[in-house]
């Protein structure tokens, strides 16, 4: 039974990682940028939602609305300011400022939030369910973040292979100056595409307090960082991809915790990424890049 | 001929030398005598071996993010590294060598290779990487790394080393002490490092850093860095030489690791987490990326801004953080670099009417 329950556990954890992963995969498959700081939109979302609900008194399913609305805003300021003036720049220069935005987050929620912990309540208003005569417990806030990954997951693929936006970032990850000659506008698309990461961050922001209930300004740099592993897993660009890898880090971290160490746990995931950069750097689902001179 | 030209006339390589060494030798002759006068506040003397440590850090950081162009996200995991093996070796040899000194070089020497050796079995499998992928792949190391020293646990007594990953009960040691407590680090470090150590060590590093980059080892590794499958073609072994920066560049940090654990009585892991990295990374770009003289300045000035700045408090990581952007934004958007270029033709034409209607009321 408590391989079961681990099994769920893990499942759930994978489910948030996917969904930061699918915002990740997204925006490098289109910007080629590792977009360092949407593990700290992640806990802004989370922070809006809990001021929302706690001092406004706004009902659980708006605040995360709310949530949505502001990371969405932050999402596209942020690549309007400070990523699109280095649309040509080299990649070390985009990463160093990414690293930047994703400081500033975090020191700006530090002044404006403080560095108590806030203990998040869940937004999940379901009771926990109980199995084999209470040898299994489930809680909702598990099941509603696998429902939501998976919901997420077919809606992006549905968004990406029929909608018209979809086709352009299609057309933009693959070669951005012919997307342009076609008259795809590509910065539009970008935007697009950041706020659409962020959106998905705010709702990952949400789960992943209402599952582990404590908020601070650092709290999503780690899971922002472990679904970046997520997305190398699966395969960086790819959306089932971002989702299995999402899960199987989740179950590997869960599992690694229960059976190895809990302390280790961290490392046992980081080994993971090290060992799949080396040996399939393309990931699970990735698809071969060539380098061009 | 003036001194002006004369110096105007020297190759690179020795004006690098003359200022960087010149301006490390002339601070600490200005602070040395200072501080042991007691001149200075004790919040500064009690900053200057950190400060050491920290141009140390910078300067071996910007061997790989300046020199060899690659981001490295974990460099406080080989100054962890260092700091670690530096406070066990210490604290063994407490006994067997009476000369503090003595122990302090050997402490130093030991944390440099243990860091070297780290860098040379992270760096053979990363180094096939470039970019994005290497740069969160160090990171991965360096929380790797922080977790493991975290569940250390390293004793003594009078059969020699004990060593588990448990805790401290189950080290089985009969009298003896506790060198390294889990997630409390290392503890009951006796404090040897002095600042006359940091000057040396600075100059040791400014010595390695310089003749590595302007020796053919370094133009290779400039040449990776500006165009790597350029540089491949002409027959430049790409893994050898990221090698030798990634190596040189984690055994400095671990010297210095070495250094800064033993100016403290206690040091924890968590001491070495992403944010150092980061610091250090903020001292790198805001000096100047592949410019070491830039470099000793940014880290003094930036160690000791919050000292100065009592006020700014919590406001110093904001503005470390808003600084790294607006540095990167100047210097490599297109539009930032037309304003700055004609910001500094107009600047200059004032100058130069100012300067003509000097000349002007002379005669």
């Amino acid at each position: 039974m408590t391989l079961i329950s681990n099994l769920i556990n893990g499942i759930s954890l994978g489910s948030v990682y996917a969904i930061i992963a699918l915002g990740y995969t997204m925006v490098y498959g289109i910007a080629k940028m590792l977009n360092f700081a949407q593990g700290d939109v992640i806990m802004v979302g989370a922070y809006i939602s809990y001021i929302c609900t706690t001092s406004l008194g706004v009902p659980a399913l708006i605040s995360i609305l709310i949530s949505m609305a502001v990371c969405t805003i932050l999402g596209i300021m942020i690549e309007g300011l400070a990523y699109r003036p280095l649309r040509k720049a080299s990649s070390l220069a985009v990463l160093i400022t990414a690293i930047g935005v994703s400081y500033f987050l975090q020191n700006a929620a530090l002044i404006i939030w403080g560095s108590t912990p806030r203990a998040f309540t869940s937004v999940v208003p379901f009771k926990s369910i109980s199995l084999f005569d209470g040898q299994l417990t489930i809680t909702p806030e598990s099941l509603v973040t696998i429902a939501a990954c998976v919901v997420i997951m077919v809606f992006l693929t549905l968004f990406t292979k029929k909608g018209k936006m979809g086709k352009a970032m299609r057309a933009v990850s693959e070669d951005k100056d012919a997307a342009l000659l076609m008259g795809i506008n590509t910065n539009r698309t970008i935007s697009m595409t950041f706020a659409i990461g962020s959106a998905l961050a705010a709702i990952a922001g949400v789960l992943l307090c209402s599952a582990y209930p404590v908020l601070i300004p650092t709290t999503g740099s780690m899971p922002g960082i472990k679904a970046f592993t997520a997305a190398v897993f699966g395969g960086i660009g790819s959306i089932p991809g971002a989702m299995i890898g999402g899960i199987l880090l989740g179950i590997i971290e869960i599992f690694g915790r229960a059976y190895i160490s809990t302390q280790l746990s961290d490392a046992i995931v980081f080994s993971v990424l090290i060992i799949v950069l080396l040996v399939k750097p393309t990931g699970l689902l990735g698809k071969k890049i060539t380098e061009k001179v | 001929m003036s001194i002006a030209s004369k110096y105007k006339g020297l190759s690179k390589y020795a004006r690098t030398n003359i200022k960087t060494y010149g301006l490390v030798i002339i601070l600490f002759a200005v602070l040395y005598p200072l501080s042991n006068a007691g001149l200075v506040s004790y919040s500064i003397t009690g900053q200057l071996v950190p400060i050491c440590t920290y141009i140390v850090m910078a300067i071996s950081l910007n061997l790989t993010v300046g020199i060899l162009g690659e981001l490295s996200l974990g460099h406080a995991g080989f100054m962890s590294i260092g700091a670690f093996t530096g406070a066990i070796l210490s604290a063994s040899l407490q006994d067997k060598v009476g000369s503090d000194p003595v122990i302090l070089l050997l402490a130093i020497i030991a944390g440099g290779i243990l860091a070297g050796i780290a860098g040379c079995l992270i760096g053979i499998p990363v180094l096939r990487l470039s970019g994005d992928y290497l740069a969160i792949v160090t990171l991965a190391f360096g929380e790797i790394i922080k977790n493991i020293i975290n569940c250390l646990y390293v004793g003594i007594d009078s059969k020699g080393l004990h060593i588990n990953m448990k805790d401290a009960a189950s080290l089985g040691m009969k009298g003896g002490r506790i060198i390294l407590n889990g997630p409390q680090g290392a503890v009951g470090i006796t404090k040897i490092a002095s600042f006359t150590a940091g000057f040396i060590l600075i100059l040791f590093t400014l010595f390695i850093v310089i003749n590595l980059i302007y020796s053919r080892s370094g133009r290779a590794i400039t040449a990776i860095r500006d165009n790597r499958i350029a540089a491949e073609s002409v027959g430049i072994s790409i893994t050898k030489y990221k090698l030798i920066a990634f190596i040189t560049s984690a055994a400095l940090a671990g010297m210095a690791g070495a250094l800064y654990a033993l100016n403290f009585s206690a040091v924890a892991a968590e001491k070495f987490n992403f944010n150092t990295s980061i610091l250090i990374l903020v001292f790198v770009v805001l000096g100047g990326m592949g410019n070491i003289f830039g470099t000793i300045i940014a880290t003094a000035l930036l160690y000791m801004l919050p000292e100065l700045l009592r006020d700014v408090g919590d406001f110093r990581m904001l503005i470390y953080a808003i600084l790294l952007i607006a540095v990167m934004l100047l210097t490599n958007s297109s539009k930032a670099k037309l304003i700055l270029e004609n910001a500094k033709l107009k600047l200059r034409s004032i100058f130069r009417k100012n300067n003509d209607g000097e000349v002007g009321s002379n005669g």
